[in-house]
């Protein structure tokens, strides 16, 4: 089974949510993995500190011009979508970081005078934090493109069906969010009781509705905003899954790295609840 | 003209609230909201919208099924996974995923019988508007759109003609969480950025990485801790990383209840109350808008 953790807007407890599920299910005695998307920047591993193994370098590929071969005919540049190369009188120009990998450009160079080379947009990462499964990407610093990366994270994380795999979203409603998610079996949106929360959940749920995933909100924070949240998804007939409140205390506790559900009995019974909910979820839509 | 863009790596730190705020400042300025994928400052400056215009990403494939013969070269050649195999009565249906096509068009120009053809759509749509404190430049990219980093470039190049033939001395940009595409696209060419933190083992690790990023474009970078009395402690590990890798730190906010209630009325925080939140992000917008640009 695979859980997505996502919402709109950042900073609503993504990882909160994500890192302290995955204990809770590794607690329980379940096998457990956990990916952390957000590969722009990845923070479960704040949370769960896992022994990461050496990290693998990812790359994709990009043209690279063979000019005893070239006769600057400019096909290359005429397929390439992307501008990411320009043919000039004697000379071909690639532009790299323009460049999406889809190998149009070598595919179709009558000559033969492309290939292609690896170029490096990041590192994934895996590892075990006491019994989880854990791999993450990091993006290189610079580097605009994280879907690539994105994909290689979940190559490596989801391997067999025996396990529950966590998955941490990055924020956002575009394509790097719909990577992440897709596969997944359910989705858990989370956000926070104000009105930038409410903006951003209703874009999630359109989201999420657009790859029919079924899915559920956590209220994090409850209590600093007003009941806009709470009135939408009654209309919408959303479930609300679980709830955690606001306090100075988790505020801290979280300001240290202390997953939630180490501050505090209640917040292991609020992950029961949480799971087995999206459990008679799963069950009942089949 | 001085353009001034406020990131943060993490989400939820506080980029918006500054921004509104900066931009009821200002007086003098444009706003412009460059999370185009959830974007939240409409709900504190009520832009009434002036001008609507449509975003087109890039077009995306389709496949004709009259003239498609089933011969599968298209799956062959993409390397996105947009291309799904279906079996229908014994004989193969390709078709696109649009979610996951890239628009490179390699499949069009590979199809042996010119069934694909490339279908330009509207992903998304840009405003000027007008608020009360200036004008306002925004943008909403459609769910599950790619390409948020050339609609955030255009919402930056029509905040910053507004700015021009106004002649307002000011483009405050609010821009997306992350390091990736759409940061890049909100930082390239400002005069400054303005990082805001919060002192959280995530708040720092994010803050060090998008510190980074602005670097490596060669922005210049200041910094300000939000919510910096929630730890103390790693507040001090803020200033002192800051230091040591020569960052100002403009400012510290206090956590306060009252930037929640503002939210809640949709009003810039400085315009709703006078508190130690408001006198320090007051005191911050000085420093910056009176050091003249390098």
């Amino acid at each position: 089974m695979i859980v997505s953790i996502a919402s709109g807007k950042g900073g609503t407890g993504k990882t909160t949510v994500a890192t302290s599920l995955a204990l809770y299910l590794n607690g329980k005695g379940q096998n457990t993995v956990i990916l952390d998307c957000d590969v722009e920047e990845p923070d479960s591993a704040l949370f769960l500190k896992p022994v990461l193994n050496k990290p693998k370098t990812v790359d994709i590929p990009v043209p690279t011009v063979d000019f005893e071969r070239c006769t600057y005919c400019g096909r290359c540049a005429e397929v390439c979508a992307y501008n990411a190369i320009a043919v000039a009188k004697k000379t071909v120009l690639v532009f790299p970081e323009l460049c999406h990998g889809c190998g149009g450009c070598a595919l179709f160079c009558p000559e033969g005078a492309i290939s292609e080379v690896g170029r490096d947009i990041g590192v994934v990462e895996e590892g075990d934090a006491s019994g989880i499964k854990f791999v993450q990407g990091q993006l290189k610093v610079g580097e605009p493109m994280a879907v690539p990366l994105i994909r290689e994270v979940k190559r490596r994380g989801i391997k067999e069906n025996k396990e529950i795999v966590i998955i941490d979203v990055p924020p956002g409603t575009s394509c790097p969010v719909i990577k992440s998610v897709e596969g997944s079996d359910f989705v858990i949106l989370v956000t926070e009781p104000t009105p930038f929360g409410l903006n951003d959940l209703k874009l999630a749920v359109e989201t999420v509705k657009k790859i029919s995933i079924p899915f559920g909100v956590v209220i994090n924070k409850d209590g600093i905003g007003d009941s806009g949240v709470d009135l939408y998804c009654e209309l919408e007939r959303i479930p609300i899954l679980t709830r955690f409140p606001f306090s100075r205390e988790i505020a801290v506790a979280y300001s240290k790295g202390i997953p939630i559900i180490d501050a505090g009995v209640e917040f292991r019974q609020k992950f029961e609840e949480l799971y087995d909910t999206i459990l008679s979820i799963i069950q009942g839509g089949l | 003209m001085r353009q001034i863009v406020i990131i943060s790596g993490k989400g939820g730190t506080g980029k918006t609230i500054i921004a509104a705020s900066f931009a009821a400042l200002a007086k003098n300025g444009v706003a412009a909201d460059c999370d185009v994928d959830a974007a939240d400052l409409y709900l504190l400056l009520h832009p009434e919208i002036k001008e609507r215009h449509k975003f087109k990403g890039l077009p995306k494939a389709e496949i004709n099924q009259v003239k498609c013969t089933g011969c599968g070269r298209c799956l062959e050649v993409c390397r996105f996974g947009a291309v799904k195999k279906q079996v229908h009565d014994r004989s193969p249906l390709f078709l696109i995923d649009p979610l996951s096509c890239e628009g490179c068009k390699v499949c069009y120009y590979a199809c042996p019988e010119d069934a694909i053809t490339m279908t330009e759509s509207v992903s998304g749509e840009w405003f000027i508007s007008e608020t009360k404190y200036g004008p306002m430049v925004h943008a909403r990219l459609g769910i599950a759109e790619e390409n948020s980093g050339k609609l955030v470039a255009i919402v930056r190049e029509n905040a910053r003609s507004v700015a021009l033939e106004r002649g307002l001395d000011f483009v405050i940009v609010d821009g997306p969480p992350g390091i990736g595409c759409p940061v890049i696209a909100s930082l390239s060419g400002v005069d400054l950025a303005l990082i805001v933190t919060e002192p959280t083992l995530s708040g720092i690790h994010d803050m060090e990485r998008v510190i980074d990023v602005a670097r490596h474009f060669g922005v210049k970078t200041v910094c300000l801790i939000n919510k910096y009395d929630i730890n103390l402690e790693n507040s001090g590990n803020i200033e002192k990383w800051c230091e040591r890798n020569k960052i100002p730190v403009l400012g510290r906010i206090p956590f306060d209840n009252s930037v929640s209630e503002s939210v809640v009325k949709g009003i810039p925080i400085v315009e709703y109350m006078h508190n130690m939140v408001t006198q320090r992000i007051k005191e911050v917008w000085w420093e910056i808008s009176e050091v003249k640009g390098e």
